[in-house]
């Protein structure tokens, strides 16, 4: 657990501003999956459901050196990754509900939404295939000269998938304007890293191909904007990819039917006491004068009443009508 | 003894070739290695190797010669001190003398006389008469000229012309941004496309063969034929996956399959797989205008057969649509890409034993265009299958329970299937022929379901 430590964030700074946004996007993204967890133990959500819990620095860290107009597309544990591109909570959680008001009107689940509007191109539940997606979307932004970067998401189970080192080699031969963030959150499923990857540093996966790479404290959500920063910067200027390898940790299983015996319930709370990055930014801003106490608390007040409209509008929006079983199967039938 | 060069099989299904080019005239001295002449073969232009040393004492096909036979002579090799009126060797015994690919000269599998081809009853303007693969060429062409999104991107495409000359000139005229060399990297090449697409661009992957698709086959359902539905209706994905599929001509298992009934399985996709000229230009270019992610299967074999196609740029073949490419009475016979000519050739013979066959050409596998075969059948009361495909959950096993549900109180005989056996297919001649549907067994099984013997 070396990289995520409890050391204060020394990446550059973010303005205030920016951090109080950071904590209010992180709580939310907290808040919404404490509920989802929630709702699918009382049988209103189904099937796989992969919850983000103690990862949220990531996407928070990311999306704020990312554009709107940049794209985004990741695995099946992607609730966080939607909030924070600015989807609805509402539409998410009825999607997780399996309702016609969700974003793929109940057709898609935890693992398949999308929006094409916020540029945020799934939610894919096979393991690595995101990443040639991905790879794809940044194919198209070279190609429509847009400017565009894509953000391409993957675990650090899917970076022994064939696909992956195939696009690090294409994205690499072409100069594509693609991020690849592995989140390295130690565990694929129930395998620890170093029982499925011969070399565990994973940010080094593209020096075949002369991808540069960096590890990152993906518990600092500072540290993580700095990074992001610098590596969309570079895949932007045409120099192609880059590789951000951000050290994390989830406190739940690998879904939630996972009895997660794989690792000690010590493991666990040692990284929810010491490296929440919740709770460190909370300390941080208090300490630094940026948020007092009143301030956060409001703040996590907004945050409940949004996952709480968003819990009533998925429990209320009615399920699919049966017509739609078969629509949406072609544009042109 | 002098030796006989024989004009040499370069690729698996060449029957015949163009002499191009002499690099070497009468009376040179030739070593092992030396480069004797340039042969075009039907996908490349590939130079043709000494393997013995000598002199040319005579050359016998002239440069420029096209249709040259695989194993006519065409220039006899002297040996120190012999001349030309040595006794030649019998052409019967003479080994051929070299071809550098060790393939054998074809003995089976020759393509359908270009005779055989009837004229197009669909095609209306003016029309040229081209190959299928100039005609799939000159589809992609036109498609590129009208719509800035649409690319190439495959193995072999750009620099090489395309591994089976389908992409012949892309490059030339569209540029390296728009025809694109892959690495061999099926799977996340399919990745890419399908990403691309899903942000508006048209993308053509090429499968060098379709064999190599099943290495992306997890891309083309999970997630091109997938994604429309699991998006609410959100994410469509235009895009086009073509290259030649089913058997050539003595590749073995790994390189013959017939994926056809693979993809049709598939809600998501559409899957088209033409067997004339004006089709395979009409249908890919459909294909590249759909909105839904296509799959159209090409054939190795029909790439050097010659159809009148027509000049029109905006001659479309809808998708879905089979079409009557033989009226008859009798009985119905289904055929797809190659299968087609063997069922036309099948409803020729059948027709001097006084059976009028219907050879109905699917066309589109996906949506199947059933309203075609049940008019057809409920006319001829019966019905055969042509597919290379295995018999298990194949497209005739799709037929036979289509006729259960739609047909049924016209049905005088069991729905009969000619297809691929049941097995890997084997690279012997023997083996491999009767792996194969053939003219033969259509003409028997339609006769079978006609109760004739």
């Amino acid at each position: 657990m070396a990289a995520a430590s409890k050391r204060k964030p020394t990446a550059p700074e973010a303005g205030t501003a920016d951090v109080l946004t950071f904590f209010r996007q992180m709580l939310l993204i907290r808040r919404f999956e404490e509920k989802a967890g929630q709702l699918y133990g009382m049988g209103l959500i189904g099937g796989f459901c992969h919850l983000y819990i103690g990862q949220e620095a990531v996407v928070v860290g990311m999306e704020a050196a990312m554009r709107a107009s940049d794209t985004v597309i990741t695995g099946y544990r992607d609730h966080g990754h939607m909030l924070v591109k600015g989807m609805d909570p509402k539409g998410v959680m009825a999607e997780l509900t399996g309702r016609r008001g969700g974003y793929s009107k109940g057709k898609g689940g935890s693992m398949h939404m999308f929006s094409r509007e916020k540029n945020f191109f799934g939610g894919h539940g096979i393991v690595g295939a995101q990443v040639s997606l991905g790879t794809g979307l940044a194919f198209a932004h070279k190609y429509l000269d847009n400017g565009n970067v894509c953000a391409a998401y993957l675990g650090d189970g899917a970076v022994n998938q064939g696909q992956v080192s195939e696009s690090f080699n294409m994205a690499a031969l072409w100069k594509l304007p693609v991020v690849y963030v592995i989140e390295n959150n130690k565990y694929g499923m129930g395998t620890s890293i170093d029982r499925a990857s011969a070399r565990t540093e994973l940010h080094l996966r593209g020096q075949s191909y002369g991808i540069p790479g960096q590890s990152v404290d993906g518990m600092d959500v500072v540290a993580v904007k700095a990074a992001g920063d610098k590596a969309v910067a570079h895949a932007r200027s045409g120099k192609g990819p880059y590789i951000l390898e951000m050290m994390t940790y989830r406190y739940r299983g690998h879904s939630m039917s996972d009895p997660g015996k794989y690792r000690s319930k010590e493991e666990v709370a040692r990284m929810r006491q010491e490296h929440d990055p919740i709770d460190r930014l909370r300390e941080r801003l208090v300490a630094d004068g940026l948020a007092d106490e009143d301030a956060l608390k409001a703040i996590d007040r907004e945050v409940r009443d949004l996952v709480s409209a968003a819990t009533e509008f998925a429990q209320a929006s009615p399920e699919p009508d049966p017509a739609e079983l078969y629509t949406d199967v072609l544009v042109r039938a | 003894m002098p030796i006989e060069l024989l004009m040499p099989a370069l690729s698996p299904t060449m029957t015949e070739g163009k002499l191009s080019r002499w690099l070497k005239a009468e009376g040179d001295r030739v070593k092992p290695g030396d480069m004797i002449a340039e042969i075009e073969t039907d996908k490349a232009t590939m130079e043709l190797e000494a393997i013995d040393e000598g002199r040319i004492g005579k050359i016998l096909v002239p440069a420029g010669t096209e249709n040259v036979p695989v194993n006519t002579p065409i220039a006899v090799l002297l040996a120190d001190g012999e001349n030309l009126d040595a006794k030649m060797p019998a052409p019967r015994a003479a080994a051929p003398a070299m071809a550098l690919p060790t393939a054998p000269a074809p003995t089976v599998a020759a393509p359908a006389p270009r005779a055989m081809v009837p004229a197009e009853p669909e095609a209306e303007g003016a029309t040229t008469r081209i190959t299928v693969r100039e005609a799939l060429r000159d589809a992609m062409a036109e498609e590129m000229r009208r719509d800035p999104k649409v690319f190439l991107m495959g193995e072999e495409v750009a620099e090489y012309q395309g591994a089976y000359k389908v992409s012949q000139g892309l490059l030339q005229e569209f540029g390296a941004k728009r025809v694109i060399d892959t690495p061999i990297t099926e799977h996340a090449i399919a990745g890419v496309g399908v990403g691309a697409a899903f942000y508006g661009l048209r993308p053509i992957v090429e499968f060098m063969t379709f064999n190599f698709s099943m290495q992306a086959i997890d891309q083309i359902i999970n997630s091109a034929a997938k994604t429309l539905y699991m998006s609410g209706g959100q994410l469509g994905c235009p895009i086009v996956f073509r290259g030649p599929n089913g058997a050539a001509s003595r590749v073995a298992a790994q390189h013959s399959q017939d994926y056809s009934s693979w993809y049709a399985h598939i809600p998501g996709l559409k899957v088209v797989a033409p067997w004339s000229g004006a089709d395979a230009k009409g249908l890919l270019k459909s294909a590249i205008r759909d909105p839904d992610p296509v799959v159209f299967l090409e054939n190795e074999i029909l790439y050097g057969q010659s159809f009148d196609v027509p000049v029109s740029a905006d001659h479309l073949v809808p998708i879905g649509e089979a079409i009557v490419r033989r009226a008859g009475s009798h009985v119905t016979l289904t055929a797809f890409s190659r299968g087609v000519g063997m069922a036309l050739e099948a409803a020729g013979a059948l027709a001097k034993d006084g059976i009028e066959a219907e050879v109905v050409d699917l066309r589109t596998l996906r949506p199947l265009d059933t309203a075609t075969i049940v008019a057809s059948v409920k006319k001829t009361n019966r019905l055969v299958s042509i597919e290379e495909g295995w018999p298990f959950a194949g497209i005739g096993s799709e037929l036979a329970a289509v006729m259960m549900e739609q047909a049924f109180d016209w049905l005088d005989a069991p729905v009969l299937r000619v297809h691929g056996a049941d097995v890997p297919l084997p690279y012997a001649a023997n083996l491999e022929k009767l792996a194969l549907p053939t003219v033969e067994k259509i003409v028997a099984a339609a006769k079978s379901v006609c109760y004739r013997t």
